[in-house]
């Protein structure tokens, strides 16, 4: 049985996806994606508990091994390998602990947002993109990787349409999510195409082996462009992030909340992969300028996002031009090829989505009770629903990066990266771009405490407790983890310096 | 109980302050009893440990490590000593203080405000025992974050616009140029740790120390040294109690604090005396003295003057750290308590007249002494101890300090300390000698006497008090100091 984890990891909501479509009936649905949901994120938490084990002879230190998992029993380069390392684990704990804590929150936003015929169809694709998005991270195969790129991608196409119960605007968001999101897939299928001509095998490990970069070969080179500018889409890299916005502000609010806190951050890893894992780091990175082009799009996009995030009006539209920036940070630690930046990095994935999971799971809690996401509407809401606000509030202050919050170890990181390398610039703009996110922040509490509410909204109360929980802790998660860093800073280093093959 | 105990219940306890605030929100009496016993307790532990720093141990504790070699630890030594119990023993004052005023007052929110309070307490408190810059670092910014739903207090447009400043000023300096400055000094030394004699010796050229220290100064915008001093009077939207407390002590304080800590255990005063890579800082103090007092003749609003004639008093304990001698660091840390005593003083002074008289402006304030003689009696001796006369404690600060200046041969720099104490006299003494001299603009001669609350009355009466004691007794507080001096 455990033997049999990493594709039990896969395969219970993969199963559970159409089984949804079959129980129809709402509550019984949901008990039975609920349970499904945290036996996942069970099982993950199995999974990173075999990859990381603490060493007695190190003093405990924490040691990296690696699951691998043949499908079928057919071995690696022919039959499809699922392959776990430290990052994987990593990724697959918070993408299906998010994946279950949204969840269960979701009756009660989506009673209100999606129409109750529609319910049934909403938890089918919920697993199925928890399953696609799963799928990217376990898997060694790297044409297994683009099957599940397209599950997840579909079935979030999906997700964002059932918005249009609120406003038809869903519609279009989701359409122009369709195109883009198609066209990235496209981009990595023909790079994925190529790296197959050029090694014959579409497994990732036996990829690397085969791959000779030292010639530098015209086909690597164009794979390698397509894959990248394919994956910088799918995660939404300034500026190939037009496509976020509106997809994340008109989805339903719980869709929103699941697919900000993990999809793209799945997509990094991918980038991260492909990077590191098939064409290592010195063809990336030395044989070719990419990490000057990484530092810079980040850093733009850093600016450029947090400056229309202040001028946005719906909260929610605000919160995704934030994410829109927060990948930037993310890029950024990437760029640095250091372990320190790496992990920074890599723990801003782990940070953020907990941070913006519980952010917008408060937007969908003021959703609610306002039935708007819209600033104007949110005067005096500090008042009326003081515990969804605090919450936000405390959220705020992890995207500005405030000590004490999940915020300020991955700005930490990000900042030794760049004084280690001597980039002053970088360590200068890195900081200066949190005060943008103070201003962002601070605009929604002054409206939410200092103005008076609107006569109208009465009757706004506090929003209901199987809301408020999930919520708060998500968001006392973002603190607990900007002062206990052992699982989230500990597994990230590990996971980097495994990438950089600075561990075996 | 072990000094281990101590140091975490002098954590917790401020803490617990806030729990109980919390839940006996709907019973006032209750709720501002367990702060009062609460206030008293911490004072207690604070003093607790006096005896043992004095001997010469440094009593610490590891709370948790947060990355690896980042611990948030606290180790007391003398100047956090020194400054753990001004803030822990002034919070008793200000809290009978603020019972006073915010009943008579009828202000709103009471349950925040005590909570809130008891937090800044309490970062307080942690900043004064932090063992490493990395601490010291977070429970400034949570003393930053704590203090602004005490700044907005009214909740009104105006208090929007100054929580907006006092934000804005302490967020920016700190984030922009105080952490860079702490991950560089992570950098360059590979420790955080104070340690005496400070960690950066011949970690860096000395221009780039130049830069680091002025980025640990100005990034320090607690300090108030100038141009980053406009969230002091911005804050001074706020309730009298918290202007008294943390914009006359708990914040700004832990701003100068900060700055001597840099000075004595990051850089050393050895480094920075013999680099003299403090000198230009030395000036921009130097310059914030007079051009806050000269700022301050000019504010017809009591509590600005105030404002900034601390902008400027805070100055004096920066330009002390950045003197880099013995005389300047005792005068410097000395400072910390005279000046805590005697602005307290006057801010209370302020909200009382404020809540008996409910005038806020200089010049209504004519005659003041013939309704409120304590109150105004009280206003000339908390006036008298900044000036720095004796007997009053502030005599001492403002003596070592100018013989700090004097032995490092800045001849201008004591000729700056001069005139400044001048000004201080031009801009706070005439408010009690009209107070006391005048007539009144109008009304009749003889309304009698009508003091504030007496919840008000005593603590200003206390602070005034000691104001005199630290004179009597400065020689305790130079015992303390002077093995960070190096006397």
């Amino acid at each position: 049985m455990e033997r049999h984890l990493p594709i039990l990891q896969i395969i219970v909501p993969l199963i559970a996806a159409p089984l949804c479509l079959l129980i129809r009936q709402r509550t019984l649905v949901y008990g039975f994606a609920l349970s499904v949901c945290w036996a996942t994120f069970a099982m993950a938490v199995m999974l990173l508990m075999r990859v990381v084990v603490a060493d007695p002879s190190h003093g405990d230190s924490l040691v990296a091994t690696q699951i691998t998992y043949q499908l079928g029993g057919w071995l690696a380069p022919w039959g499809i390998e699922y392959r776990i390392d430290t990052l994987s684990a990593f990724m697959l704990l918070f993408v299906s602990g998010i994946g279950a804590v949204v969840l269960s929150y979701a009756p009660l936003s989506i009673s209100r947002e999606i129409h109750r015929s529609q319910h049934y169809q909403f938890y089918a694709a919920y697993l199925l993109c928890l399953t696609g998005l799963l799928g990217i991270t376990i898997t060694g195969d790297l044409f297994n990787l683009f099957v599940f790129l397209e599950i997840s991608a579909l079935a979030s196409y999906a997700l964002i349409s059932l918005g249009a119960n609120q406003t038809r605007k869903a519609l279009t968001a989701a359409f122009q999510y369709l195109v883009m999101g198609t066209i990235g897939a496209t981009f990595i299928l023909i790079g994925i195409g190529l790296m197959y001509q050029v090694t014959g095998t579409l497994n990732m490990a036996d990829m690397e082996s085969r791959l000779d970069t030292d010639t530098g070969q015209r086909t690597v080179l164009v794979a390698f462009a397509f894959l990248s500018v394919g994956i910088s889409i799918k995660m939404a890299l300034f500026p190939l992030h037009a496509w976020l916005p509106g997809a994340y502000a008109y989805a339903p609010s719980v869709v929103t909340a699941f697919l900000a806190a993990t999809a793209t951050k799945v997509s990094v890893y991918i980038l991260l992969r492909c990077i590191f894992s098939i064409f290592k780091s010195g063809f990336a990175f030395e044989s070719l300028p990419f990490d000057a082009g990484l530092m810079t799009l980040s850093l733009l996009g850093i600016f450029v996002a947090s400056t229309a995030a202040i001028f946005q009006t719906n909260i929610k539209r605000m919160l995704a031009y934030s994410s829109v920036a927060q990948i930037g940070y993310i890029v950024l630690g990437i760029s640095f090829a250091s372990v320190n930046g790496l992990t920074g990095g890599i723990v801003h994935l782990f940070n953020h989505a907990l941070i913006k999971g519980g952010l917008f799971l408060a937007m969908g809690c003021i959703a609610l009770r306002l039935g708007s996401v819209e600033l104007n509407d949110m005067r005096g809401i500090g008042r009326r629903m003081p515990v969804t606000m605090f919450a936000w509030v405390i959220g705020g202050l992890g995207l500005i990066g405030v000590p004490v919050t999940a915020g300020f170890i991955s700005k930490w990181y990000l900042i030794s990266a760049a004084l280690e390398r001597g980039w002053w610039p970088v360590a200068v703009l890195t900081l200066l771009s949190s005060l943008l996110a103070l201003i962002y922040v601070w605009r929604v509490v002054e409206v939410a405490y200092f103005q008076s509410p609107p006569e109208r909204e009465a009757e706004v109360t506090e929003a209901p407790l199987a809301m408020l929980i999930p919520t708060c802790l998500l968001i006392a998660a973002s603190v607990i983890f900007g002062l206990w860093t052992s699982l989230s800073a500990g597994v990230a280093r590990q996971a980097a310096e495994v990438l950089l093959g600075a561990m075996p | 109980m072990t000094s281990e105990t101590a140091l975490k219940l002098a954590l917790a306890l401020p803490l617990i302050a806030t729990l109980l605030t919390g839940l006996f929100a709907a019973r006032p009496n209750l709720r501002e009893f367990f702060t009062l016993l609460i206030a008293g307790a911490l004072f207690l532990v604070v003093a607790s440990l006096t005896p043992a720093v004095l001997a010469g141990a440094r009593p610490a504790v590891t709370l948790l490590e947060v990355l690896p070699g980042l611990r948030i630890a606290l180790e007391v030594e003398p100047l956090g000593m020194l400054f753990a119990l001004i803030a822990s023993g002034l919070w008793i004052v200000t809290t009978c203080y603020s019972i006073g005023y915010m009943r008579a007052h009828n202000e709103g929110h009471q349950t925040r405000f005590y909570a809130c309070f008891a937090i800044a307490i309490f970062a307080a408190v942690g900043a004064a025992m932090a063992q490493n810059m990395f601490s010291l670092f977070i429970f400034y910014e949570v003393l930053t974050l704590s203090t602004y739903p005490l700044v907005t207090h009214h909740g009104t447009e105006s208090a929007c616009k100054g929580g907006r400043t006092y934000l804005g000023i302490l967020l920016f300096t700190s984030v922009a140029f105080l952490l860079l400055a702490v991950v560089w000094t992570w950098m360059i030394a590979g420790t955080l740790d104070f340690k005496p004699g400070g960690i950066l010796q011949g970690k860096a050229s000395d221009g780039m120390l130049m830069v680091l220290l002025a980025l640990y100064v100005f990034g320090t915008g607690k300090a108030a040294v100038m141009p980053f001093h406009r969230w002091l009077p911005a804050a001074m939207v706020a309730p009298t109690p918290v202007s008294a407390l943390l914009h006359a002590v708990a914040v700004v304080k832990v701003g100068v604090f900060t700055v001597m800590k840099v000075a004595v255990y990051i850089f050393g005063i050895d480094l920075l005396s013999s680099t003299g890579i403090s000198l230009p800082l030395m000036y921009a103090a130097a310059a914030t003295v007079l051009i806050a007092s000269l700022v301050a003749l000019t504010k017809d609003n009591l509590k600005a003057r105030l404002a900034y004639s601390t902008v400027s008093q805070l100055s004096y304990i920066v330009l002390g750290a950045m003197l880099a001698n013995r005389w300047g660091v005792m005068g410097g840390s000395m400072h910390i308590a005279m000046h805590a005593f005697g602005k307290i003083t006057l801010f209370f002074c302020a909200g009382a007249i404020y809540v008996a008289a409910h005038k806020t402006e200089i010049s209504d304030m004519r005659g003041i002494g013939r309704t409120m003689p304590v109150t105004t009696f009280a206003f000339l001796l908390g006036s008298l101890s900044v000036i720095g006369l004796p007997p009053f404690g502030g005599a001492w600060s403002k003596w070592y300090l100018a013989l700090g200046a004097a032995e490092a041969h800045h001849g201008v720099l004591v000729a700056v300390l001069m005139i400044s104490s001048l000004l201080n006299i031009a801009y706070l003494l005439p408010i009690p000698v009209r107070g006391f001299f005048s007539a009144p603009d109008s009304g009749p001669d003889d309304v009698g006497i009508k003091e504030a609350p007496l919840f008000c009355l005593v603590p200003l009466c206390l602070t005034a008090a000691g104001g005199v004691v630290l004179f009597f007794f400065a020689d305790k507080i130079y015992e303390l100091l002077a093995p960070i001096a190096q006397i």
